[in-house]
């Protein structure tokens, strides 16, 4: 112990060597396998790994509407689940931050990690079954949405909220009363103050949340394959690429799409202060 | 006219009576104090002034008008919060400017009356800052100029001075009570230090128990407390009951006498050993044990510099002048129902 205790650099390699490693190694070290792979190609005939730089891969998946198409899509699905998950969090994380007693709260917490402790693919199958035609929502509404595009927005949204409202809720918690008060004191209705209080104040947490239902939706494949129906998309691509295709190069390179789009996307709420609510 | 009338108010939560009966009226252009303990259900009255709680029972009238079942935003009172409760993603001018924007003042008009506003508590150049970039004693006067830019009829503060160590907070007494001379409106200020209640009100309310026990100028609730727990909360006080109040006024009866009026008598007066003497500065304390059975506070002024401890167990004579002996009526206290 008090060799330890005379050598503090000793005690901190020996407290950070191992998570140290693994950080390097497994994270690291497999995105930089990553980067370095959507650089090589494949030989078409013996399908083997050609290990020579080249921007072929990148080439085609700029120049190839498909490509664009699927990137975009998938855009277009991520931010729409990050859309509907605002809406739906802010009402929810308000009641449970500012409306519920003390006490209703810790079970409201639960009841919202609930859902987080089933399989996913449990969850996204039950939506299969509730969207199929004939299933409990059309015997319900007369009519179903079906598979498709909308029901991946459904089925994400659904899967990702607990992401979306625990940092709202969170948010909402650190909001002292006595500012809703003094809106209120000062002459604002219940939406002014919202508008003008909450709201702004909220922006962060909104964008912390916004981070895990944007990423975690643009990576997304099974939930697609599953109520996707035939549409695709960047994730879909990807697993194409490694599986039928066998063309890893390739996937390589589609993956990093959804990187590049991250690390931008990162960068523009880093001046909010969402990474602070993180 | 009445500023504010309180008739029969009362609030309960759960099984808690925080506020049990409270009437009073307060006068147009008073500064009024709530003075209690915590618990004693001054701010929840302060509260339901403002609207932020609904009463139980009883009602709220401001200006004559019954505003009891209102929300904030429909009363004209404003509110200085303990915690100033100032915007932080706002600038100390968009704070100020708040309730002039709510209630669609001209922007022109807006501006010139916040600049005023944060001219009045001596924060001219402070509009741009941030309310973060700002010390306490700032924060309370921003909070203070964007209530006070609203013109309201009341000025309700609660606790506003308590966050602000001690020689800010006796400043800001001095300019709270300049402020509101200047303005003059309403202030209800709710404190739990009798000092800053004395100080600065017209009138004081003692609360205890959700209860007023006493309302009157600061005189009145300081030299003629109506029970033992005014006597005792409002400044320091020696009470004296039972065998020992006979002996030492020969009467039956609660009386108080304050510390600062009771005197060393070389000759005359109760006789008494001095348990303690406490060195305060400008004043010194002795702790006297008199023979009749009670320990009493006395307090001198160090007019001719440190009175040392030598008195410390020496036999003393004290005595005071009759017409500082305070006789309390008899009458059960709430807090002692409990």
């Amino acid at each position: 112990m008090s060799f330890l205790h005379r050598h503090p650099r000793l005690r901190l390699a020996a407290l950070l060597s191992a998570p140290l490693l693994w950080l390097v190694v497994a994270y690291l070290g497999a995105l930089a396998v990553l980067l370095v792979s959507a650089f090589w190609t494949v030989n078409g005939f013996t399908g083997e790994m050609v290990r020579t730089f080249s921007l072929a891969n990148f080439r085609t998946i700029l120049t190839e509407q498909v490509y664009r198409n699927v990137t975009l899509r998938s855009l277009g699905v991520a931010a729409s689940v990050t859309v509907i998950c605002v809406l739906l969090a802010v009402p929810m994380a308000f009641f449970m931050a500012k409306v519920a007693r003390p006490r209703s709260r810790h079970w409201l917490v639960i009841a919202i990690l609930t859902p987080l402790w089933a399989s996913y693919l449990v969850k996204a199958y039950a939506w299969r079954v509730l969207l199929a035609n004939g299933g409990p929502i059309e015997s319900v509404f007369g009519a179903t949405p079906g598979y498709g595009l909308f029901a991946t927005i459904l089925v994400l949204s659904y899967l990702w909220l607990p992401y979306m409202i625990l940092p709202i809720y969170a948010g909402l918690e650190r909001l002292p009363d006595s500012l809703l008060e003094a809106s209120g004191d000062l002459g604002a209705r219940a939406g002014r103050t919202f508008r003008s209080v909450v709201l702004p104040m909220l922006i962060p947490s909104v964008f912390a949340g916004s981070i895990f239902t944007f990423s975690l939706s643009l990576g997304d494949y099974i939930t697609v394959q599953i109520v996707g129906g035939k549409s695709q998309l960047i994730g879909n691509l990807v697993y194409a690429n490694i599986g039928a295709a066998n063309n890893l190069p390739f996937a390589a390179a589609i993956a990093t799409v959804p990187v590049l789009i991250m690390v931008i996307y990162l960068v523009a709420v880093r001046r909010s202060g969402a990474l602070e609510e993180l | 006219m009445n500023a504010i009338k309180l008739t029969g108010l009362r609030k309960s939560f759960g099984t808690v009576e925080a506020v049990a009966g409270v009437d009073l009226e307060i006068a147009d252009g008073e500064f009024f104090s709530m003075l209690g303990p915590s618990g004693s259900g001054k701010t929840t009255v302060l509260r339901m002034i403002a609207g932020f709680e609904l009463p139980t029972a009883g009602t709220v009238e401001l200006g004559g008008r019954d505003v009891t079942r209102l929300a904030p935003f429909e009363r004209d009172v404003n509110t200085v919060f303990q915690d100033y409760a100032l915007f932080p993603h706002l600038s100390v001018q968009e704070n100020v400017e708040y309730g002039l924007k709510v209630r669609k003042v001209p922007r022109k008009e807006r501006r010139e009356r916040a600049e005023q506003a944060l001219a009045s508590v001596r924060l001219t150049d402070f509009g741009r800052r941030r309310p973060a970039a700002m010390s306490g004693g700032q924060r309370q006067r921003v909070a203070l100029a964007r209530a006070l830019v609203n013109r309201p009829k009341v000025l309700l503060l609660d606790e506003p001075l308590g966050a602000l160590d001690l020689k800010l907070r006796e400043q800001m007494q001095v300019e709270l009570k300049a402020i509101q001379r200047e303005v003059g409106i309403t202030f209800v200020f709710v404190t739990h230090d009798q000092d800053e209640a004395l100080t600065m009100s017209d009138r004081v309310a003692v609360f205890d128990g959700g209860k007023i026990v006493q309302v009157g100028s600061p005189e009145e609730v300081y030299e003629r407390p109506a029970s033992a727990f005014v006597a005792g909360f409002v400044g320091t006080s020696n009470v004296f009951t039972g065998e020992v109040a006979k002996a030492l006024f020969d009467r039956a009866g609660t009386f108080s006498v304050r510390p600062e009026k009771i005197a060393f008598d070389g000759d005359a007066g109760a006789p008494g050993v001095v348990a303690e003497v406490i060195y305060a500065g400008a004043v010194t304390r002795y702790v006297v044990d008199l023979e009749a059975g009670a320990r009493v506070v006395v307090v001198e002024q160090n007019r001719h510099g440190s009175p040392g401890t030598g008195l410390r167990g020496q036999r003393v004579r004290l005595s005071w002048h009759d017409e500082h002996v305070i006789e309390i009526p008899e009458r059960k206290e709430p807090s002692d129902g409990a």
